[in-house]
């Protein structure tokens, strides 16, 4: 099995690692700690890869698998960093019936991702997400604030090509 | 402790008040199912196969969690909990890779157990999309096959909760969730200490060692090879499982007469060798007492705990004996003083171990492990693979006369014996430790050290021995090793020499034992059953019971090895240790 790391390098600073430190000595006593501190991990870098949560698991003495059994059960927690552009693609009931299965699995293979994960350049990040509240439009996907609607698998090479070069 | 009187399928029963229904049900004489309980480390009513009815109550109840109460009245066999726990069994093969016939488990699975007794007639009924997961067949001594695994979570609750090593746990969640070590990294490349404990405590053929039959088969085949197999002391006292003896049956003479008919050239005994540690260790004790050497000394026998102290508590590796262990001196002595005695280029000699433990097979490929020029062991087998092997040779194993070891290295001592167990290779080395320093001779029951018998997780004691108060612990299972370990370097608890097998119980315990369901582990003392069989080997049915009167270590140092601790001895018996950290 492939380890389920990060395609990007991680680039943590001693500043952010401070930081975290810091939230760890807060939280170390109390019971529950964990979320609290991944909660604050994430915030502080984006995301939780390895290194990160090996600090984690080191500062609250906890088996850094329990550590990433719980990174991983809980949706909002990214092993990922995201990317300069972040596109998300409804998965909700009205954009799937429409076809968004269709373009999120494109998207898939043309950055060569899955859902969560970002290009090794760090332009691109990709994730599913539930309804957006656009359904008239569906099927919808956004690159960070832009809305796009309406989208068939044939549009995805011109989207893409306006963030490229 | 007061009782409580409830109902149990109509019946009245009077149990402990802090029973549960499961164990309430059990006094009573009703089995109920379980897939996912293991007493004492995964309670947590997961897998629904223990449902039962409480009148009053407003759904089916997990019996093993579930406590009782004066009066209550519990139904656990109607027709709805039948049809609910056929049901449960239906939607975890939704999900189960179904290849039973050559499944490592076929025959001893739990889950085929209880699909057959709830009349399971269509593994298809849920068919439809399916996980597929690689095996990871990273390690040396086991494979993990998620394809396989029910998420029971026995494996995850044994790694935490009984090892203290927790390199495997639940990932993601719903239809993702499944088994995996952190960041899906090979289990090769954790700090998986290579025990085993997972596999004796998976219901199903998700975990299993990594099978060395075939190699063995091949170098019996092998006109060019001289064979020569050893067995370890925990090995007898329970192969007879396998083949339907009791738990704590003797199977010595059966298990020598069945390896002899496989084909092995010579059929030795790792009494012997755990003799030679005696006197290596207990050499290395009184040395490291005498001149200040680090202290507690602490036992290396046990591969298991050998790694992870290297894993988890580098700061305690120069506390590691540097004997080898009993194992790696057989094969050492072998290749070396048998080899020149009966003229036999080492190279030829194919050495294979019998073990109950999976972490030999890691122990076998450590760094310093080859005396001769060539590795001390060629091929670990478990106990469980010994049997296949026996079955497969088609040897009716009970019907067997009951045969001795060859002689020389088939002659061990009682001490030797009882290594198998928690607290004997400390008992065993208090033995020669005692005569040695103190001059006197030993007898009847001042040989027992009984203070350090038992299964309790965490035992201590101190003897007079000449001017010295000698403070000993001996522990077994990780946790315990880790709450002893972490006292001793704050200073809270101060011994001479530690004991420590990674298994609870000690080897008669091992990873590599027969495979008894849950069933019997959660109702039975399985460890106390087989060490028996050892302390009664060592009371009753040996000549000698020190390991320095063993006349074939005594040769073996008279006309080899010089004295214990020599420099010929060091070369061959005694190897070194990293500092492996955390993944």
């Amino acid at each position: 099995m492939a380890k389920a790391t990060g395609n990007l390098p991680f680039s943590g600073t001693p500043e952010q690692e401070a930081e975290l430190r810091k939230v760890i000595a807060e939280h170390k006593d109390e019971k529950g700690a964990l979320m609290p501190v991944l909660h604050k991990a994430q915030e502080i870098y984006g995301y939780l890869p390895i290194e990160v949560q090996t600090i984690i698991a080191e500062g609250l003495s906890v088996p850094l698998q329990e550590v990433y059994g719980v990174a991983t059960f809980y949706s909002q927690f990214s092993l990922y960093p995201k990317g300069k552009y972040k596109i998300s693609v409804c998965l909700g009931t009205a954009c799937y019936v429409k076809g968004a299965g269709d373009v999120f699995d494109k998207l898939c293979k043309k950055l060569g991702l899955q859902s969560g994960q970002c290009t090794p350049d760090g332009r691109f990040s990709l994730d599913a997400c539930r309804c957006i509240g656009a359904c008239g439009l569906a099927p919808v996907l956004t690159v960070n604030d832009e809305v796009y609607g309406k989208v068939t698998v044939d549009d995805i090479d011109t989207i893409l090509a306006k963030y490229t070069g | 402790m007061e009782n409580v009187t409830l109902k149990i399928n109509g019946m009245s029963v009077s149990v402990p008040q802090n029973s549960t229904v499961l164990e309430a049900a059990r006094i009573a004489g009703i089995n109920i199912p379980t897939l996912c309980y293991l007493k004492g480390y995964n309670e947590i009513g997961a897998c629904r196969m223990c449902l039962v009815e409480i009148k009053g109550a407003r759904s089916f109840a997990a019996a093993c969690v579930q406590p009782v109460g004066e009066g209550m009245e519990v139904f656990t066999n109607t027709p709805a909990l039948i049809k609910s726990r056929k049901n449960t069994l239906e939607l975890l093969l939704s999900t189960h890779d179904r290849k039973c016939l050559s499944c490592s488990r076929s025959g001893d699975c739990e889950l085929q157990r209880l699909s057959r007794e709830y009349g399971v007639e269509d593994e298809h009924r849920f068919d439809g999309e399916m996980n597929h997961y690689e095996p990871d067949a990273s390690a040396a001594h086991m494979v993990r096959d998620n394809n396989k695994c029910i998420l029971c979570r026995r494996c995850t609750a044994v790694c935490a909760n009984m090892q203290g090593v927790s390199v495997i746990g639940v990932t993601e969640r719903g239809f993702q969730a499944h088994v995996a070590s952190p960041f899906e990294m090979d289990l090769a490349d954790t700090s998986c200490v290579s025990c085993g404990q997972c596999i004796v405590a998976c219901p199903t053929g998700a975990l299993y060692e990594k099978d060395a039959t075939a190699e063995v088969f091949a170098a019996i085949n092998d006109p060019s090879k001289h064979v020569v197999v050893q067995t370890a002391p925990a090995v007898r006292a329970a192969i007879g499982e396998e083949f339907g003896l009791p738990i704590g049956t003797n199977a010595k003479g059966k298990m020598v007469a069945a390896l002899r008919r496989l084909g092995f050239d010579k059929v030795f005994d790792t009494d012997f060798s755990a003799d030679l540690t005696i006197m290596e260790e207990a050499n290395e004790f009184i040395e490291r007492v005498k001149n200040g050497g680090k202290l507690p000394m602490i036992t290396s026998c046990s591969p298991g705990w050998v790694k992870f102290c290297e894993h988890y508590y580098g700061d305690f590796i120069e506390n590691l004996s540097t004997c080898k262990s009993p194992q790696q001196m057989f094969g050492a002595i072998v290749k070396t003083y048998y080899a020149e005695k009966n003229n036999i280029d080492p190279k030829d000699i194919f050495v294979v171990s019998v073990m109950p433990c999976t972490a030999k097979k890691f122990e076998r490929g450590r760094e310093d492990q080859s005396a001769a020029g060539v590795p001390d062991i060629d091929a670990v087998l478990t106990t469980r693979e010994l049997a296949r092997m026996i079955k497969k040779a088609g040897l009716l194993f009970t019907s067997l006369p009951d045969e001795d070891f060859d002689l020389p290295l088939g002659i061990g001592s009682g001490a030797g014996a009882i290594f198998g167990a928690t607290g004997g290779v400390m008992e065993a080395a208090l033995r020669t430790a005692v005569e040695t320093l103190t001059d006197t001779k030993l007898e009847g029951k001042a040989l027992d050290f009984v203070d350090v018998r038992g299964t309790k997780g965490i035992k201590e004691a101190s003897y007079q021995v000449g001017d010295l108060n000698v403070k000993v612990a001996v522990v077994s299972g990780l946790i315990n090793a880790r709450k002893l370990l972490e006292d001793v370097r704050a200073g809270k608890a101060d011994y001479h020499f530690i004991e420590v097998m990674a298994c609870p119980g000690g080897c008669v315990n091992g990873g590599g034992q027969p495979i008894q369901p849950a069933s019997v582990r959660n109702n039975t003392d399985i460890q106390a059953l087989r060490a028996s069989v050892l302390y009664d080997e060592d009371l009753t049915k040996l000549e000698y019971r020190k390991s320095h009167e063993n006349p074939v270590i005594k040769e073996l140092y008279e006309t080899y090895l010089e004295k214990p601790g020599s420099h010929k001895a060091h070369g061959i018996l005694h190897t070194s240790y990293v500092n492996r950290g955390l993944y």
